[in-house]
């Protein structure tokens, strides 16, 4: 089904009301596996970061990663949950050759965080997404299938497994069913995958990199006529890797969910695999049957019960929210809206910010950051925070740009050498020459030179016409090599023809 | 020439320690009397030779440059195979297992390496410790050196038939409704669960988490005592492990006192239909401590009669996920592996053909159990009979500091009797399954032979949890006490092989 043979999206909401349902995998940045101390090191060869304990062999045993357990604490705090006082690990049991043990150590009726919610903007407004739960699991191995047309497992000639990744930690979020968000439904998702993935960054428990499946997206979606409250049949749209995605994949169940519907059909409970190239689902496994996970209490661990009082000193340790911070951030800068959303779109609010605390004004940090280093990002095609040029070195650029020592032309030279390699901007106006000429002096000279070429122009000025002073103002900053600080010249100029600026 | 095959731990121990004996040359006896008897009984598995007398070599060397040895040290031992060795086969009795080479050893194995304890090799046990005969080993049963054509009980047989046919003076055993006890009843040998919690799981391979506790066998009380302390006590890697010291279990062992103890008789254990002859031995027994200064009084706990069916729900359950890592992807036996099966078909070929009879059983068992719908019904049901079975023992050890009864309701019985009638196996766990569920120290002791068929009848105690010392007072002063009455200890009442 192409997007071409779906009722419009403006037609899906003209009769139906969409309800969501997001789950997100998070991978903790652990050092080590949540259940035994292999590293985590991403990108290691095949099988090497494996023990008998990951690997499930006859014997082995789990012990709980306290650093996992903080994270999870933390992360539920930040998401406005309450803490259980004691909760116990689950097993999921199910075979699949990725899963060492053939059933996945989890939380199942007893989740280490619960009723939270976060608030995301959208079209300028907030947005409320209540949080149903939040819970601590081990990642699965890696399958790769190999001398199949797609990658899958269908018509693999042999799989190969890595079981590097069988044990890292994940806490898996899921929200309550989101209702109400109508037509922004799309748009509320991809926000508040968005405002997950900075909450948690700002935590520092994960990197949440969605390319590298750091962090991993289920959208659920279905749809009932307006004016109900039953919800209908819902797909599931596994792994969403990107924010893109996610808004993509749910406009489109929404609008494939409506044309089913339209049509008299029904919607199949299924898993669908989401396609970046054309942006439609398909679907994957049909569950003929709910898959019984058999559930029961993990016998291999004792329960976890975070005492009160470390909970709360926890709760001390968390980031300002991530929307209060831009809000408080955008008042202290003077940005407009506008300004504020580049910023953050750009991933220059933590450049910006550090370029601050280093010493620039807030306008001189976001000017260079949205402006030059923005463009040169840009035309190397590479982020912002992987430019060869630290906020230190821009906060310095900055403050000689306010002493006057350089002017923007000589500013962007002296940014452009640090980019080079050539060392620290002091080092670079040294090597290049490139400091404003400000020895009196030698400025004077140039002024009185500038002068007697120019007769014409300077009784021009005598006779009060200011405005012509810019004509000997070129002349002398040429003559500077443009190391001269075009405002004092100016001066110069006014104060030898005597007249007052 | 003392044969030292006869010698008790403690006096191996002494003896190497002394310089009486050397440990290579207990090692070499031992393994003589392997080759000379175990044909007949088939109480190993695998027999680690060169692995023994490396051991037991490195012992002789500490010796030599002057390094004190722990109380054990030198002396050789039969490790039940469900614990990891490194470098040396487990199969766990299965099929699936075999010829699997463990990458590393189980706490318990690393213990006893570190005390200098020679570990002889791996005993013979039902298929992942499922059953009470040790016949569902899928290397073949193992006779009791009693009478060969009879059971030495089950699962943990071969380690009790290693102990009474002197091939091991000391063994260890895993204990998940009997394992341990049973053996030690129906061998006349020594055998202890240690409160759960007490010895590490790490490295033993699991049949039902929240029940297995490994433990020490012995010919005599002290023998599982010095064990005991050797293998117990908190380990990281186990987080059910209790983070406590261990009881002072030698030091009780030594005391051997029952004076001004009270003594619980189970009411509800008394006039089940068990043999006479194991009826008459444990009335005698319960005379015994009274006449040794025990109080005795009857104590009710009601819930133990439905012990047995919640075992074998929460037993089968927990084993059905256990036993799931055994799909042919990893380690173990692979069949099928052809190009013209799928992974899937696989592993169901390798578990088909991997597993025996009633580990299937149990598998399938489990797996309803916890089945949604059914989940609430059984493993949930069962878990509150748990939970009342433990409140029940709180109830009595606030009257009573141990609790006894026979420790199974026959002697052993002849191989073959039982395999196809489930539920009679079952039975004979019948007295010991309750501590399992509540996580109590238990331990059999022999209290004589029954009269109708000349064959030993255990003792059970039973303590709360975290006073496994009481278990050594008691059955410490029984086995004074009886072996003072029989003037010898009972093992050599036993035939020559
Ligand atoms: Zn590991």
């Amino acid at each position: 089904m192409s997007v071409m043979d779906l009722v419009s999206y403006q037609d899906a909401l003209a009769s139906y009301d969409p309800v969501m349902g997001l789950e997100v995998h998070v991978e903790l940045g652990t050092r080590t596996k949540m259940f035994c101390g292999c590293a985590t090191t991403f990108g290691a060869p095949p099988n090497s970061q494996v023990c008998p304990t990951c690997l499930g062999m006859p014997g082995s045993l789990p012990v709980v990663n306290a650093v996992a357990v903080e994270s999870a604490i933390r992360i539920g705090l930040a998401l406005n949950c309450e803490i259980a006082e004691r909760c116990r690990f689950a097993r999921k049991n199910y075979f699949y050759p990725d899963m060492p043990k053939n059933y996945q150590i989890s939380q199942y009726d007893e989740p280490i965080a619960f009723n939270g919610y976060l608030d995301v903007e959208v079209d300028g407004g907030t947005f409320r997404v209540e949080i149903e739960r939040a819970h601590m699991e081990e990642d699965t191995g890696k399958s790769t299938h190999v001398g199949g047309a797609t990658g899958r497992i269908h018509g693999a000639e042999h799989s190969l497994l890595d079981y590097n990744r069988a044990g890292i930690p994940l806490i898996e979020i899921v929200t309550k069913p989101i209702e109400g968000a109508g037509a922004r439904a799309p748009e509320v998702a991809r926000a508040y995958v968005a405002e997950l993935r900075e909450l948690i960054r700002a935590l520092g428990v994960s990197e949440a990199r969605m390319e590298l499946g750091q962090m991993r997206c289920d959208a659920n979606l279905s749809l009932r006529p307006l004016g109900t409250t039953r919800f209908g049949t819902r797909s599931e749209t596994k792994n969403v890797n990107s924010l893109r995605s996610v808004e993509r994949a749910v406009r489109f169940e929404i609008q494939r969910h409506a044309t089913v519907l339209g049509e008299g059909g029904t919607i199949v409970q299924e898993t669908r695999h989401f396609h970046e190239d054309d942006g439609t689902t398909t679907p994957g496994r049909v569950k003929e049957e709910a898959e019984d996970y058999r559930y029961f209490p993990e016998p291999d661990l004792v329960p976890v019960a975070p005492a009160r009082a470390y909970v709360e000193e926890l709760r001390g340790t968390l980031p300002e929210p991530p929307r209060e911070r831009r809000q408080r951030l955008q008042a202290e800068w003077g940005a407009s809206d506008h300004e504020m959303r580049s910023a953050h779109n750009a991933g220059a609010v933590e450049l910006i910010v550090a370029t601050v605390e280093a010493g620039a004004r807030p306008d001189a940090a976001r000017k260079w950051w949205m402006g030059e280093l923005a463009r040169r990002a840009n035309e190397d095609g590479v982020e912002l925070s992987e430019l060869a040029i630290t906020p230190v070195q821009v906060a310095r650029v900055a403050t000689l740009v306010a002493e006057g020592s350089l002017n923007d032309k000589l500013a962007r030279q002296v940014i452009e050498g640090v980019l080079a390699g050539e060392g620290d901007p002091d080092t670079v106006v040294e090597a290049r020459g490139l400091k404003v000429v400000s020895d009196e002096g030698a400025l004077g000279a140039a002024v009185d030179e500038a002068i007697a070429a120019n007769p014409g122009v300077a009784d021009k000025i005598r006779g009060g016409k200011v405005a012509a002073a810019g004509a000997l103002v070129g002349a002398v900053m040429k003559a500077t090599r443009g190391q001269a600080d075009a405002a004092r010249v100016k001066e110069l100029i006014l104060q030898r023809l005597g007249v007052s600026g | 020439m003392t044969d030292l095959t006869r010698l008790t731990a403690a006096q191996t121990a002494e003896a190497v320690a002394s310089g009486e004996s050397s440990a290579v040359e207990v090692a070499q006896a031992h393994l003589n009397r392997i080759d000379a008897v175990d044909e007949k009984v088939r109480a190993f598995l695998h027999v680690d030779r060169e692995g023994a007398l490396a051991a037991a070599r490195s012992v002789d060397e500490r010796r030599a440059r002057g390094e004190r040895l722990g109380p054990l040290a030198g002396v050789p031992l039969a490790l039940k195979d469900i614990f990891t060795t490194k470098g040396v086969p487990t199969t766990v009795g299965s099929r699936i297992l075999r010829g699997w080479v463990p990458p590393y050893d189980a706490t318990v194995t690393r213990r006893l390496k570190e005390a200098g304890v020679v570990i002889l090799g791996k005993t013979n046990m039902d298929e992942f410790a499922m059953g009470s005969s040790t016949e569902n080993s899928a290397f073949g049963p193992t006779g009791n050196p009693w009478d060969l054509t009879r059971i030495p009980g089950g699962s943990g047989g071969g380690s009790s038939a290693a102990l009474a046919s002197y091939q091991a003076p000391l063994a260890i055993g895993t204990d998940t409704g009997g394992s341990i006890r049973q053996p030690a009843a129906v061998t006349g040998t020594v055998g202890v669960k240690p409160t759960y919690g007490g010895v590490s799981r790490y490295g033993m391979v699991a049949f039902s988490s929240s029940l297995d506790q490994g433990g020490p066998c012995a010919r005599t009380v002290l023998d599982a005592a010095l064990l005991h302390e050797v293998m117990a006590g908190h380990d990281p890697l186990d987080s059910t492990s209790i983070d406590a010291p261990v009881p002072p279990v030698v030091e009780a062992a030594r005391r051997a006192d029952v004076r001004g103890m009270r003594i619980g008789v189970v009411k509800e254990f008394v006039g089940q239909d068990y043999q006479a002859g194991v009826k008459e031995r444990f009335t005698e027994a319960v005379e015994l401590l009274r006449e040794l200064g025990a109080e005795v009084l009857e104590i009710s706990c009601p819930s133990f009669t439905y012990a047995l069916p919640a075992y074998y729900l929460i037993a089968p359950s927990e084993a059905s996920s256990n036993l799931a890592r055994f799909d042919a992807m990893r380690y173990g036996l692979r069949v099928g592996d052809d190009g013209t099966h799928s992974a899937e078909e696989v592993t169901a070929l390798t578990r088909e053909a991997g597993f025996g009879p009633e580990v299937k059983r149990r598998i399938m068992l489990g797996t309803y159990a916890l089945s949604s719908g059914y989940y609430d019904a059984y493993y949930g049901q069962a878990q509150k009979v748990r939970t009342v079975v433990t409140r029940d023992f709180a109830a009595a050890f606030e009257q009573v500091d141990v609790l006894v009864s026979p420790t199974t309701p026959t002697t052993a019985f002849p191989i073959g009797e039982r395999v196809d009638d489930p539920m009679a196996m079952y039975l004979a766990d019948l007295f010991t399954i309750p501590a399992n569920l509540a996580g109590n120290a238990a331990m059999s002791v022999p209290c004589g032979l029954a009269r109708e068929d000349g064959l030993p009848v255990g003792l059970q105690i039973i303590a709360p949890t975290m006073a496994d010392d009481r278990l050594y007072r008691v059955g410490g002063a029984v086995e004074a006490a009886f072996t003072a009455r029989w003037g010898h200890p009972l093992l050599e009442e036993a035939p020559a092989l």
